[in-house]
C-alpha cells in the first residue's frame, strides 16, 4: 500500500498541485503539512482524489467553454431552429463507464486506507502504549493507565511509535483532531468507545482541536500533542510518576497558594497520580504552553482564569469567583511552579506567521 | 374567487382569499413569500456569522449567541427557505406541466403550507422567548438533550409541525403526478421538472418519517422524561445521528433534484433544443433518488462505525457521482448545437454547471472515508455543501424564478437588473466558499465561534466575509428587481420564452381553472410539437364543458393554528402544568377543525360552460 501510493506521491511531488497545496497553512497545524503516519496516508489519498477530480473538471470545462463560445445565438438567427437531437447511446455509455473506472481507481486506495487506519493488530503487543482520551466540556484528559499518570490538555507521545488512543467522552460528543499527525475521531459518551492510533514522525508540538460542536466554548477546546524522542518520553513518564502533590513550594506566596488550592480546588482538580477528577489534573501545569488551552501562560492571565473562567470559556464547569483576586494571585504562584518535567520544553514550537 | 374580484373587495378580502385558498397557484405565492422571507432571515444570520469571523478573536457576538446563529441559519435555510421555495415552484408549475386543473388534494395542499408556516414561525419565536436552539442544525444528542432553556424544544416542535406539512405536500404531488396527467402525457413525456418533483416527492415520503421519529424521541426525552438518548440510563446518542441522517441525506437530494429538473427545462428552452438523452436523464434522476437513501452514514465516518461500514458507505457514496455526471454531460450536450440565448435564467443555469461540478467533486473527495477523517466537521465540509446548496439549489431557485416568474405573475423580471444581481452574487459566492476548502484543511473546524490569531486563517476568513457581502448585494438587487418589475414592467403574453412545455400554452398568470379544455399531449415538449406542426396552441382532449373546482376553506389554517398553540403548551408544560391548558386548547382547535372537515360535505363548485365562453371572448381561454 505505502509502496505504490508512495510512488504515486513522488510522481506528483514535483507537480504544481502538491506544491501549491503544501504551501497552505502553518507547520504542525495544517493537514496539508503531514508529519505523521495517518496524516501522510490521508494526504496521499487526498492528492489522488484531487488529481482525478481536476482531470474530470478540465474535461467538463473544456466542453462547457466550447459550447458557450460556439453555440450562442447570434443576431439574425432568432428564427433558426436547431436540429432536435434525441441523444446518443455511445456518448451515454462513455460518460457512464469512464467515471465508474475513475471512481474505482479512487475506491481501492480509499478502502485500503480506511482499513489501514482502523488496524489495531499491534495494540496488545508488549510495550505498546495505550492512552485513554476523555473529552470534557471543554478540556481533554489523557490517562496513561499502565503508567498511572493522568494529564490534561497536553498529550505526550514518543515519536515513530504507534500509540493507541481509547476514546470516550464524559458529557457530550467531542471529536479529537490533530491534523498534522492524523485524522479525527469522535469521543462518544456511554458505551461507544473508539480506538485510533497516532504515529508522529518528528518531534514537535502539534495543535489539536475539538471538531464536534460541544457547546459555547467548542471553539476554545484546543489541546497540544507533544511528540518527543522515546528516551525523552521515558524520562517524562519517570518525572510524572514522581510528582509529589504534597511537595512544599519554594516561595512563601506559593506555599500559601498551595494551602488555598488544597482547600478550594482539590474537590475537582488533582495534582499527580493516575486519577481522573471532575476537572483537569494539574500535575505539570507550570510546563504547559497555554492556560486553559488558549491563553498565554502569564500570571495575569492565570489570575483572570481562576477568578473568571466563565468569561474566558463561556459555559465551562469551573465556578466563577470561588476565590478572591488576592487568593488567586497566590494560587497562580503555586500553579506556575508546578514544573515537574523539562521534557518537551525544548521541542521546537513553530512560530506562527501568515 | 379570482384575484380580480378579490381586489375589488379590498385588502381584507384579499387576505381572506389567501388564508382560505386551495388554488395551487395562490399557494405557490404563499410559499414564495414565506420562503423568501425566511431566506432573508437566514441570510441575515449568515451575515452575522461572517462578521463574527471577519477577524481573529473577534467579539462581535457572544459564544452562546453564535451557536444559536449557526443553528438557526442552517435550520432556517434548509427547512424554511429552500424547501418552501421549491414547493412554491412545484405548486406554480407542476399542475400546469401535466395539464391538470389543480393538485390531487387541494385542501391538503393548503394544509401543508399552513403547517410549514406555523412550524417556521414557532421556530423563530424562540429568538424572543429566551434563546434559539443552539445545538447545530443537526441537533446531535446529548448536546441537544442537555441544552439549557427551551431553544431545542422550539426546534423539536417547530420542525415536527413544519415537517408534517412537508410530508403532506410530498404525498400530494406524488398522487397529483400519478393521477392527474392530461391524456397523452405518459410518464416518458413528462418534463424533467415534473419528473424530478415526482422523485423528490417519493424521497419526502420515505425520508421525513425518519425525522419525525427522531423528533418524537427527542421530544419525549426533553419534555416527558424518557431516556432514548441518555447514556446514564442506558440510552444511546448514536441513534439520533442515524435517524437524523437517514432523513438528512435524502433531504439533500430533495433539495437539489427539483432544481436539476428546472435546469433541464431551462437549458432545453434557451438552447431551442429538446433535452439531450431524455431517458438517461430520467434514469439518472431516479437512480440518484434511490442511491440517496443508501449513503446516510457518510456523514458519520468519524463516529466509529468501523472500517467495514465506512468502506461500504464510501463506495456507495462515490456511486452517486455517476448519475450526477450523466446529468452534467447531458446538459452540456443539450446546449451543444443549440441556439443559446443568454437570458438571466440561462445565466444562473450556466453558472450552476461549474459551481455544482466543484461541489460534486469535493463530494467525491469527502466520500473517500479515510480522507474524510481530515475533512470531517471542518470548513472543507462547509465549503462543499455550500457549493452544492448555493451553487445548485440557490442558483437553481434564481434561475427557475426568472424562468417561471412570467407564468406566476404575468411579467418578465427585468433582464438587466436580473443580470446585475447575478454578478455580485456569483463572484461573492466563489469568494466566500472556495477559500473555505483550504481553511478547513489548514485546521479550521466548522462551527468555531472564534479562530485564534497566528494560525494562518486570517486572510482566508476575511476574503470569505467580503464574498458574503457581495452575495448580500446580489440578493438586494434581486429584491429591487422584484419591486421594479411589479411596478414598471408591462404584462406579457402566455409564452414569453418561446416555450416547449404545457405551462406556456395558457395565459400568464393562468385562469384559476388553468385549462379551459384539457389539452391532448402528442409527444415530449408538447407545445413545441404543436408549434412545429404549425398549430397555434394545444389540441383539446375534451369538449368545452363545466369544470369542477374545489371550494376554499379556512380549516387548513385553523388546524395548523391549533398545533401552533399546542406546541407552546408542550414546550412550557415542563415548567408549569398550567400550560397544559394550551395543549388541550390547541389540540381542541385542531381536532375540532378536522371533525368539521370530516362531517361537513364539501362537494366543490362548478364553473359553467357559459362563464368559460365569456372568458374565451375576453381572451383568457386560449
Amino acid at each position: 500500500m505505502r509502496g505504490w501510493m508512495g510512488k504515486f506521491r513522488s510522481l506528483l511531488l514535483f507537480g504544481a498541485l502538491t506544491l501549491i497545496l503544501t504551501g497552505c497553512g502553518i507547520e504542525n497545524v495544517s493537514a496539508l503539512k503531514p508529519k505523521g503516519y495517518g496524516s501522510e496516508l490521508l494526504f496521499d489519498l487526498m492528492m489522488i482524489s484531487i488529481a482525478i477530480m481536476i482531470f474530470v473538471f478540465v474535461i467538463v470545462m473544456a466542453i462547457y467553454a466550447f459550447v458557450l463560445f460556439r453555440f450562442r445565438e447570434k443576431k439574425g438567427q432568432e428564427d433558426v431552429i436547431p436540429k432536435q437531437t434525441e441523444g446518443n447511446k455511445a456518448l451515454e455509455v462513455i460518460w457512464t463507464v469512464i467515471p465508474i473506472i475513475l471512481l474505482l481507481v479512487l475506491a481501492i486506495p480509499t478502502v485500503q486506507a480506511t482499513f489501514d487506519l482502523a488496524d489495531q493488530s499491534s495494540q496488545d503487543d508488549e510495550g505498546t502504549l495505550t492512552i485513554d482520551v476523555t473529552g470534557n466540556q471543554y478540556w481533554w484528559q489523557f490517562t496513561y493507565a499502565d503508567q498511572e499518570i493522568s494529564t490534561s490538555q497536553e498529550l505526550y507521545i514518543p515519536t515513530n511509535e504507534r500509540v493507541y488512543l481509547n476514546m470516550k467522552s464524559s458529557d457530550v460528543i467531542h471529536s479529537f483532531w490533530v491534523p498534522a499527525i492524523s485524522g479525527k475521531m469522535d469521543t462518544n459518551p456511554g458505551e461507544n468507545t473508539n480506538t485510533m492510533y497516532l504515529e508522529a514522525y518528528e518531534e514537535g508540538v502539534y495543535e489539536g482541536f475539538c471538531a464536534e460542536l460541544c457547546g459555547p466554548s467548542h471553539s476554545l477546546m484546543y489541546f497540544k500533542v507533544i511528540a518527543v524522542s522515546p528516551d525523552q518520553y521515558d524520562q517524562w513518564v519517570e518525572d510524572m510518576k514522581n510528582v509529589d502533590p504534597e511537595a512544599e513550594p519554594e516561595t512563601a506566596s506559593a506555599q500559601e497558594g498551595q494551602e488555598l488550592f488544597n482547600n478550594n480546588c482539590m474537590s475537582c482538580h488533582a495534582i499527580g497520580g493516575g486519577s481522573a477528577g471532575v476537572g483537569p489534573n494539574l500535575a505539570n501545569f507550570g510546563n504547559r504552553s497555554k492556560i486553559a488551552g488558549i491563553l498565554e501562560p502569564t500570571k495575569e492571565n492565570l489570575k483572570d482564569w481562576i477568578v473568571h473562567p466563565d468569561e474566558i470559556k463561556p459555559g465551562n464547569q469551573m465556578p466563577a469567583e470561588l476565590v478572591t483576586e488576592e487568593e488567586a494571585d497566590k494560587i497562580a504562584d503555586y500553579l506556575l511552579e508546578l514544573q515537574h518535567s523539562d521534557v518537551g520544553q525544548d521541542v521546537p514550537v513553530i512560530e506562527a506567521s501568515e | 374567487m379570482s384575484t380580480a374580484t378579490a381586489q375589488k373587495r379590498g385588502l381584507g378580502a384579499a387576505i381572506w382569499d389567501y388564508l382560505t385558498t386551495v388554488d395551487h397557484k395562490k399557494i405557490a405565492h404563499l410559499y414564495l413569500v414565506a420562503g423568501g422571507l425566511f431566506f432573508l432571515i437566514g441570510g441575515l444570520e449568515a451575515m452575522l456569522i461572517r462578521i463574527q469571523l471577519m477577524k481573529p478573536d473577534n467579539n462581535f457576538i457572544s459564544a452562546g449567541l453564535y451557536n444559536e446563529m449557526i443553528t438557526m441559519h442552517g435550520t432556517t435555510m434548509i427547512f424554511l427557505a429552500a424547501m418552501p421555495l421549491i414547493f412554491a415552484l412545484m405548486n406554480a408549475v407542476v399542475p400546469l406541466q401535466i395539464g391538470a386543473r389543480d393538485v390531487a388534494f387541494p385542501f391538503l395542499n393548503s394544509l401543508g403550507f399552513w403547517l410549514f408556516l406555523f412550524g417556521g414561525l414557532m421556530l423563530n419565536v424562540s429568538w424572543f422567548t429566551g434563546g434559539a436552539p443552539d445545538a447545530g442544525w443537526t441537533n446531535y444528542a446529548p448536546l441537544s438533550t442537555s441544552s439549557p432553556g427551551h431553544g431545542v424544544d422550539y426546534y423539536v416542535m417547530g420542525l415536527q409541525i413544519s415537517g408534517a406539512g412537508t410530508l403532506i405536500g410530498g404525498i400530494n404531488f406524488l398522487v397529483t403526478i400519478v393521477n392527474m396527467r392530461a391524456p397523452g402525457m405518459t410518464y416518458m413525456r413528462m418534463p424533467l421538472f415534473t419528473w424530478s418533483t415526482f422523485v423528490t416527492s417519493t424521497l419526502i415520503l420515505f425520508a421525513f418519517p425518519a425525522l419525525t421519529v427522531g423528533l418524537f424521541l427527542m421530544m419525549f426525552d426533553r419534555m416527558f422524561g424518557s431516556a432514548f438518548f441518555d447514556v446514564g440510563l442506558g440510552g444511546n446518542v448514536i441513534i439520533w445521528e442515524h435517524l437524523f441522517w437517514i432523513f438528512g441525506h435524502p433531504e439533500v437530494y430533495i433539495l437539489i433534484l427539483p432544481l436539476f429538473g428546472a435546469f433541464s427545462d431551462i437549458f432545453s428552452n434557451f438552447s431551442k433544443k429538446r433535452l439531450f438523452g431524455y431517458s438517461a436523464m430520467v434514469f439518472a434522476t431516479v437512480l440518484i433518488g434511490f442511491l440517496g437513501f443508501m449513503v446516510w452514514a457518510h456523514h458519520m465516518f468519524t463516529v466509529g462505525m468501523g472500517p467495514i461500514a465506512n468502506s461500504i458507505f464510501a463506495v456507495a457514496t462515490m456511486a452517486i457521482a455517476v448519475p450526477t455526471g450523466i446529468k452534467i454531460f447531458n446538459w452540456l450536450f443539450t446546449m451543444w448545437g443549440g441556439q443559446i440565448k443568454m437570458t438571466a435564467a440561462m445565466l444562473w443555469s450556466i453558472a450552476f454547471i461549474p459551481s455544482f461540478t466543484i461541489g460534486g467533486m469535493t463530494g467525491v473527495m469527502l466520500a473517500a472515508a479515510a480522507a474524510d477523517y481530515q475533512y470531517h466537521d471542518t470548513y472543507f465540509v462547509v465549503g462543499h455543501f455550500h457549493y452544492v446548496i448555493v451553487g445548485g439549489v440557490v442558483f437553481g431557485l434564481f434561475a427557475a424564478l426568472h424562468y417561471w416568474w412570467p407564468k406566476m405573475f404575468g411579467k418578465v423580471l427585468n433582464e438587466k437588473l436580473g443580470k446585475l444581481a447575478f454578478w455580485p452574487f456569483f463572484i461573492g459566492f466563489h469568494l466566500t466558499f472556495f477559500i473555505q476548502h483550504f481553511l478547513g484543511l489548514m485546521g479550521m473546524p466548522r462551527r468555531y465561534w472564534v479562530f485564534l490569531e497566528g494560525q494562518g486563517l486570517d486572510a482566508g476568513n476575511l476574503i470569505s466575509t467580503i464574498g458574503a457581502f457581495l452575495m448580500a448585494i446580489g440578493t438586494v438587487i434581486f429584491l429591487i428587481n422584484v419591486v421594479y418589475t411589479s411596478v414598471k414592467e408591462k404584462k406579457v403574453s402566455g409564452d414569453p420564452w418561446n416555450g416547449r412545455t404545457l405551462e406556456w400554452s395558457i395565459p400568464s398568470p393562468p385562469p384559476h381553472y388553468n385549462f379551459v379544455q384539457t389539452p391532448l399531449v402528442r409527444g415530449l415538449d408538447p407545445l413545441w410539437v404543436e408549434k412545429m406542426d404549425g398549430k397555434e396552441g394545444m389540441t383539446p382532449a375534451e369538449p368545452l364543458g363545466d369544470i369542477h373546482m374545489p371550494n376554499a376553506s379556512i380549516l387548513p389554517f385553523t388546524i395548523s393554528l391549533g398545533l401552533f398553540i399546542a406546541g407552546f403548551g408542550f414546550i412550557y408544560q415542563v415548567d408549569d402544568t398550567v400550560w397544559l391548558i394550551a395543549v388541550f386548547a390547541g389540540m381542541g382547535i385542531t381536532l375540532g377543525s378536522m371533525l368539521i372537515r370530516s362531517l361537513k360535505d364539501d362537494l366543490g363548485h362548478h364553473i359553467h360552460k357559459e362563464e368559460l365562453e365569456e372568458d374565451i371572448k375576453k381572451g383568457v381561454g386560449r
